[in-house]
């Protein structure tokens, strides 16, 4: 009976995918709690927005994907309208327009877009499966520029970057010509001082401080030399559990967001790190096996592109925080505290098993 | 149709599946490239960041050692230290100075004199990240800046040792004083290879024996390790490594001077309001007994910065108070300088004690005619009478048989002249006159040239004869010591306040001037009769114990040989000065001095009376309490 139970309450989730996911929470939770020494509250109130993750996770493991294929235009309309909104009525914090209130909270539409995007376009590349051409191509290329520069525009480079990411691998895995990919590469190259122009004075600075930390030691290149000694004091073996000097010193900024990786590393050093990365790599490795498998093209290029939106997070994220790339808005998935990353994060998940479960009942 | 439809989907599944392998492909590189990354900073560069992080989480704290006392050879404390709380700003973390120092205002008191002082120590201190506002807070005014600190970023209470002159004016010149370390003590402070020691110092001896003795003074700065967080304060969480052990600092060496200072005082109080020095030194061991220049200035004044007013008030008064005239000031010794010359003409056989010289109020060298200051002149004079009654016919012509080189020669062995090597700096090194000197000194072959009338002005302690008082204190307390000189020095021994071993200035022996000893009587026994019935005898009238002594008078400015000098018609500031040198007790001297009364006229009169109050002091442990009675010497003044 309880058996019976716990198969039924169970039955859309994916046992490897739910093991990893369920390793790196732990981690994180245990990293939050180091991070956020002076506030305890954070512990509890991320383990919170895991539970509500979870249970949007159990939901949308239970969704059949082609619900998901329904919603997915009126899902990015609707989305891509709080977007406008935002843009028209929304709340500026910490110099940012990012936020759209709606009475009892308030909600960021840029990070629903991480799943909008790919919805939409794996649902128009499913529609137009028979006739790929250029002008199906150019079409999903504007449906992902518009949410992408409102996003950018807010500013949140950060998560325009993951937006852009997400639709380009649908573009990518719906096989975008190699000539075309090589190409735009080289336009992409050449519109950089185009580019450079557009940015704002403290991303472009951003850029140059990645390039020499050192030339603004005690302003925006704090973070990256912070987390950097973070990162290399932590050794092979790292400091131990609650005892990082550059995380409980304060001396990483954002050590419970976007820098959690420095605290992780400090305190559980290249051992940790290697089971990190080790970690992501099965849940990349098995979601891109859930999009291998998938039965059509909808699932297939909404799965691919979830997963490697993944990639995505742990790389700028990771590369962020040793030094190898510039500072942008990316969370460190399952581990960076923040209610809305974690619920888009799961949503992923939770679209990942109902793929995998789904993946022999729709047969063409 | 439905075959090739399965096809071609067959076909595009491989096509997706290729390009989840280049993907999967890509996301293994970037993983490589993320584990290489990590094992550089980890592995490879370990080292290097770890040491960063202890950097960033370390500071080593200096601790201040106690600066050392100076007291007297009496044991009386002429500096020491107190402990108070000082409120000091740390610029850099405050944005609106100007706000914050009005709303601490409403808490402390804090006058625009503070204000004026703080905003000095600005202009000063370019480098200075931490200066203070205000010092010496009350207990309450602690307690109300301790509740209101977290409205003030930048601002600190800091307990402090502070140091204090007790007896302000007393001996300021002897002791001089600490300031805040400026640019130019930095560099010093660097070529000593002393920077680290003065790493939690702020002040450091600027004059003086503080200056002087400054490594002595300071002690050795000890260091402590803290655990700090990134916004710099101190914690004590959860030790996460141990520290290294604390350094404790190692006081300062106290001094104990061979200063007197009841001697001092009482010196200091018989100037009065008149400008001037007194040196008294133990002739036997070059020890200083009392060491004045007046006026003198309040030393605490400079501590933690001088206010303007004050500075200029300091700075700008015709007394000019900061000068040390004993160890700086440059004056002819006037007829102080005769016993020197009657005994280098016994040594050279220039003249015989009872030798007659006939003074017909006059001497005449060439066209030029030079006048005694009594005139008619004082008849036949022996050598003995010449310095009893400081007769100038006698050493002009003394002057003009001995010649310059004889007399430069002379006097340079009695140190007029040059630096004496006294233990503190700054000491000036005074003109012995003669052709070489003159050669170097001017320029021109005119000016240069060196005439004969010269050598009768010298004769006489006049001309270009400019020596410190110091010099003539030296000078007499080697004639006392019967040509034995001894490096006048202020400290008598460095002591360790821990340990309490002693370190002595050994007495150190100059030279000795080979003097013959029926010379050296023939001019004490002439120095005594002075006091007993020359031109100081009514200064000395009633003594109790034998003294011997020489008045001066030193011109200020050159008069004509046919102008009479009137001290009537003389502006102040061009009157002669007073002078007198002493030994006493003749027989055995224990204190030999020089007194200098800036325009204050005859010697006689002026400075002699000084002389006799610090004798009096030294030798009978009697305070002169009496102002100074205006001592007509018998007869002529001189």
């Amino acid at each position: 009976m309880i058996r019976r139970l716990f198969e039924r309450l169970t039955a859309g989730i994916d046992g490897p995918l739910f093991a990893i996911v369920g390793c790196v929470l732990a981690l994180g939770l245990a990293t939050l709690y180091s991070a956020a020494y002076q506030a305890p509250g954070r512990v509890s109130a991320q383990a919170l927005n895991v539970l509500l993750a979870l249970a949007l996770m159990w939901v949308a493991a239970r969704v059949p994907p082609h619900a998901f294929m329904r919603y997915a235009l009126p899902a990015f309309v609707l989305v891509l309208l709080m977007l406008v909104g935002v843009a028209l009525f929304g709340d500026v914090r910490n110099g940012a327009r990012r936020w759209l209130p709606l009475g009892v909270g308030s909600v960021q539409p840029s990070e629903l877009m991480k799943i909008a995007m790919p919805l939409m376009l794996a649902r128009y590349f499913h529609r137009h499966e028979a006739s790929l051409g250029f002008r199906e191509y150019a079409v999903a290329m504007a449906l992902l520029a518009v949410p992408t520069v409102m996003i950018a525009r807010q500013p949140d480079l950060g998560t325009a970057l993951l937006v852009a990411a997400a639709g380009f691998y649908v573009i990518f895995l719906a096989g975008l010509s190699w000539k075309f990919i090589a190409g735009g590469s080289a336009a992409a190259l050449a519109s950089l001082p185009i580019l450079w122009g557009v940015l704002h004075d403290y991303q472009r600075r951003r850029f140059l401080t990645l390039l020499d930390p050192s030339s603004d030691p005690l302003g925006a290149g704090y973070h990256i030399i912070q987390s950097t000694i973070a990162v290399g004091s932590g050794g092979v073996t790292g400091k131990g559990w609650l005892a990082g000097t550059q995380t409980h010193l304060e001396f990483i900024p954002e050590r419970a967001t976007d820098f959690v990786f420095a605290v992780y590393s400090e305190e559980f050093g290249l051992i940790g790190n290697t089971l990190l990365l080790a970690l992501y790599l099965a849940l990349i490795m098995r979601g891109l096996m859930v999009a291998a498998s998938a039965p059509t093209v909808f699932t297939r290029l909404l799965a691919g592109s979830i997963t490697l939106t993944f990639f995505t997070y742990v790389v700028v994220n990771m590369g962020m925080v040793s030094g190898l790339l510039p500072v942008v808005g990316v969370p460190l998935p399952f581990i960076s505290y923040g209610g809305t990353s974690l619920v888009t994060l799961f949503l992923g998940i939770g679209i990942l098993m109902s793929i995998q479960r789904n993946r022999a009942l729709v047969q063409i | 149709m439905r075959l090739a439809e399965i096809r071609d989907t067959q076909r595009e599944l491989h096509y997706f599946q290729l390009r989840l392998g280049v993907a999967g492909m890509i996301v293994v590189v970037a993983f490589a490239i993320l584990f290489a990354r990590f094992f550089y900073l980890q592995v490879i560069q370990h080292q290097y960041y770890d040491t960063k992080a202890e950097d960033n989480r370390i500071s080593i704290v200096p601790l201040q050692p106690n600066r050392g006392l100076i007291v007297d050879r009496n044991g009386a404390v002429l500096a020491r230290n107190y402990s108070a709380y000082t409120l000091e700003l740390t610029l850099s973390k405050i944005a609106d100075l100007e706000g914050t120092v009005d709303a601490l205002a409403a808490l402390v008191d804090i006058q625009p004199k503070d204000r004026r002082r703080f905003q000095r120590l600005r202009e000063e201190s370019k480098g200075l990240d931490n200066l203070p506002i205000r010092s010496r807070l009350t207990d309450e005014e602690v307690a109300k800046l301790a509740v209101n600190r977290y409205r003030f970023p930048g601002v600190d209470i800091k307990g402090r040792l502070f140091r204090q002159y007790p007896l302000g004016e007393v001996a300021s010149h002897v002791v001089g004083y600490i300031s805040r370390i400026d640019d130019h003590d930095i560099e010093r402070i660097e070529e000593m290879d002393q920077s680290a020691n003065y790493k939690g110092t702020d002040h450091t001896g600027k004059t003086g024996l503080e200056q002087s003795y400054e490594r002595e003074l300071h002690g050795t700065t000890g260091f402590e390790q803290v655990e700090t967080d990134a916004a710099g304060r101190i914690v004590r969480g959860p030790a996460v490594r141990t520290l290294a052990p604390r350094t404790a600092p190692l006081p300062g060496n106290n001094l104990v001077l061979t200063l007197d200072i009841g001697l001092q005082e009482a010196v200091e109080r018989a100037f009065g309001e008149n400008r001037g020095a007194l040196v008294a030194i133990e002739p036997a061991t070059g020890g200083i007994l009392a060491f004045v220049s007046k006026p003198g200035y309040d030393p605490n004044l400079f501590i933690d910065g001088i206010d303007p007013a004050s500075w200029d008030a300091l700075n700008n008064s015709p007394d000019r108070p900061l000068n040390n005239r004993a160890l700086t000031g440059l004056y002819p010794p006037g007829s102080t300088f005769k016993p020197y010359m009657a005994l280098a003409a016994l040594e050279l056989g220039a003249r015989t004690p009872t030798q007659l010289i006939f003074d017909p109020g006059y001497f005449v060298l060439g066209s030029n005619r030079f006048r005694d200051f009594k005139a008619g002149g004082h008849g036949y004079v022996d050598m003995v009478k010449s310095i009893v009654l400081s007769c100038d016919t006698y050493y002009y012509m003394l002057a003009n048989d001995l010649g310059i080189d004889n007399i430069a020669r002379f006097m340079g062995e009695f140190g007029f002249g040059a630096r004496t090597g006294i233990d503190v700096e700054g000491e000036a090194a005074g003109v012995l006159p003669s052709p070489e000197w003159k050669m170097k000194r001017f320029k021109t072959p005119e000016q240069q040239r060196w005439y004969a009338g010269e050598t009768i002005s010298i004769g006489i302690g006049q001309g270009y004869n400019a020596y410190t008082p110091l010099q003539l204190a030296l000078a007499v307390a080697t004639l006392a010591n019967d040509g034995v000189m001894y490096r006048p020095h202020f400290v008598d021994y460095v002591e360790n306040p821990k340990t309490g071993e002693r370190s002595y200035v050994e007495p150190r022996a100059v030279k000795t001037i080979p003097l013959k000893g029926r010379n050296l009587e023939v001019i004490k026994l002439a120095m005594a009769g002075v006091n007993k019935e020359g031109t100081s005898a009514g200064s000395f009238a009633g003594a109790s114990y034998t003294s011997a002594g020489k008045t001066g008078t030193a011109q200020v400015v050159a008069l004509k040989q046919t102008e009479k000098y009137v001290e009537s018609n003389v502006t102040e500031s061009l009157r002669d000065h007073a002078l007198f040198i002493a030994f006493a007790p003749v027989e055995s001297p224990k204190i030999a001095l020089a007194v200098l009364v800036e325009n204050a006229g005859f010697g006689a009169r002026a400075a002699a009376p000084i002389a006799r109050k610090a004798l009096d002091y030294y030798l009978l442990g009697k305070r002169a309490d009496k102002p100074a009675q205006a001592a007509r010497a018998r007869g002529e003044d001189r």
